[in-house]
């Protein structure tokens, strides 16, 4: 499917147009989960670690090091990006299985569109450049629903929290949450335009097919959580 | 015209379409019909190129399509327009958009350009005050007529449809049926319609394919009909006692005049 995908487009000015689109659907149809999600994430977080932290010889601000490392290596880009295999994953895949049954797929084959490069690579860029933003806001907003939860609640100081993010930086954590970031979008766009795309039957199969694609994401992306940090750290 | 010879498909074991030949009549209503589950639908994608027959020739005046390259294939898609049996249009654009999108896709004209040839087709399928509207928001007649629209909006010279009065009340299916015969005899098209509406058949059936069990069983055009002594044809056609009493009254006229 995706050796397809490459081909010259028709006229470049609608593809352009379809992946604009594209990114906007993915972002800002995306962005309230978000949201919600990573300020939680990094809420729950600092009250968990201060709970488990109990020996007054580790230093308080060593929560802030704990979030900001946990943010940036796997609550952002894993978690984040499972939630997202359901919202962009199940869009993905149910309106291309829509579009199938309803024969608007061999609509566009007749009037001699590649279907796979005007159907599944703008999705499929969109969502390779798209994803990487909503997990970067992800991690900033994780880390200040951490600091809300830490400072509100007493757990810690703001100069504690402060210190706690400075304090042995390290740069490719960031990176990496980043190198995960891509990956995990281009595996929730591929499988799920592959699942939507060679949808056969009627309605229940559409329903079955982004159901199958969800799961399917998931798995890949928890097996690729695991390559890449077995590879690269 | 188009030019099947030999065609034959088969999925798995059960063979769809055997050995079928004909020719398609430039500037003429061809119809391709038989009951359910006979083929009319395998065959019409075979010849769109949406299904790749196993053996046989396909020829768009002389131009092999089967073996065609693909850029050859692309510029012939351009000249064929294709309304589908569910309307296939896309949910996401109103009317106006569906019915742009191919010129968007295949023209280099401004947008006024477009505006102009999208209003002058919807006029010609006589949809008015409809090009603010999504599809959701149209009845079935309407979506066929939005369909043809954008079906013939490049002017294409061969125009498929697939079951185009399915779903749709006798007096909106002699509507569209009207429509297609006139829009064919205004651009010379040749027009394939895959069908098994009686009226269709009667009306604006100029050249008829009868497929049976995949076979083709019977050809000719709506006058020969009435004369056929072929037995699949005549129980398919003249189904009914009502259909049989007017191919009755049909001869009885044939013979007066």
């Amino acid at each position: 499917m995706l050796g397809g995908m490459f081909t010259k487009p028709e006229n470049a000015r609608v593809y352009w147009k379809e992946f604009i689109h594209q990114c906007y659907e993915i972002g800002i149809g995306s962005a309230g989960i978000v949201v919600i999600i990573s300020l939680f994430l990094g809420a729950v977080t600092t009250v968990q670690t201060a709970y488990q932290l109990i020996s007054p010889l580790v230093q308080k601000y060593v929560i802030a090091q704990i979030i900001r490392d946990s943010t940036f290596l796997e609550l952002s880009p894993t978690v984040v990006c499972i939630v997202l295999a359901g919202v962009i994953g199940s869009k993905i895949a149910s309106e291309l299985g829509n579009m199938r049954v309803s024969e608007q797929i061999d609509a566009l084959e007749i009037m001699g569109i590649n279907t796979k490069t005007y159907l599944i690579l703008p999705k499929i860029v969109a969502s390779i450049i798209v994803v990487p933003c909503l997990i970067t806001i992800s991690m900033f907003l994780s880390i200040w629903g951490g600091y809300l939860a830490g400072t509100l609640t007493g757990i810690l100081s703001e100069q504690q929290f402060t210190q706690g993010l400075l304090t042995d930086f390290i740069t490719f954590n960031l990176v990496f949450g980043l190198i995960k970031s891509f990956t995990f979008a281009f595996i929730i766009s591929s499988v799920s335009a592959y699942f939507g795309y060679n949808v056969k039957g009627g309605a229940l199969e559409i329903g079955r097919s982004s159901t199958t694609s969800v799961v399917v994401s998931c798995i890949l992306i928890l097996c690729a959580d695991y390559g890449l940090a077995a590879l690269l750290l | 015209m188009i030019e099947i010879k030999n065609i034959k498909k088969t999925f798995g074991t059960k063979t769809v379409i055997e050995d079928v030949s004909t020719i398609m009549h430039a500037g003429k209503v061809n119809l391709i019909i038989g009951a359910s589950g006979s083929g009319k639908t395998v065959m019409m994608k075979c010849i769109v190129g949406l299904v790749k027959p196993d053996l046989g020739q396909i020829k768009y005046e002389d131009a092999d399509f089967l073996n065609m390259e693909e850029k050859e294939k692309k510029e012939l898609r351009t000249q064929i327009g294709m309304l589908f049996q569910g309307s296939a249009l896309f949910d996401s654009l109103t009317v106006e958009n569906n019915v742009m999108f191919p010129l968007d896709m295949f023209t280099t004209k401004t947008l006024a350009e477009k505006r102009q040839r999208v209003n002058e087709v919807l006029d010609r399928v006589n949809l008015k005050d409809a090009n603010k509207k999504y599809p959701a928001e149209l009845s079935g007649g309407m979506k066929k007529r939005v369909a043809l629209a954008r079906a013939i909006v490049l002017n294409p010279k061969y125009l498929f449809c697939d079951e185009p009065n399915s779903g749709l009340d006798p007096q909106t299916s002699l509507v569209i049926d009207k429509l297609i015969m006139e829009i064919t005899a205004e651009f010379k098209m040749t027009t394939i319609i895959n069908t098994h509406d009686m009226n269709t058949v009667m009306e604006s059936g100029d050249h008829i394919v009868f497929l049976h069990q995949g076979r083709k069983q019977w050809e000719g055009s709506k006058d020969d009909i009435i004369f056929s002594k072929d037995t699949y044809l005549n129980n398919f056609i003249f189904a009914s006692e009502f259909l049989q009493d007017a191919k009755n009254k049909r001869m009885q006229d044939a013979k007066h005049a």
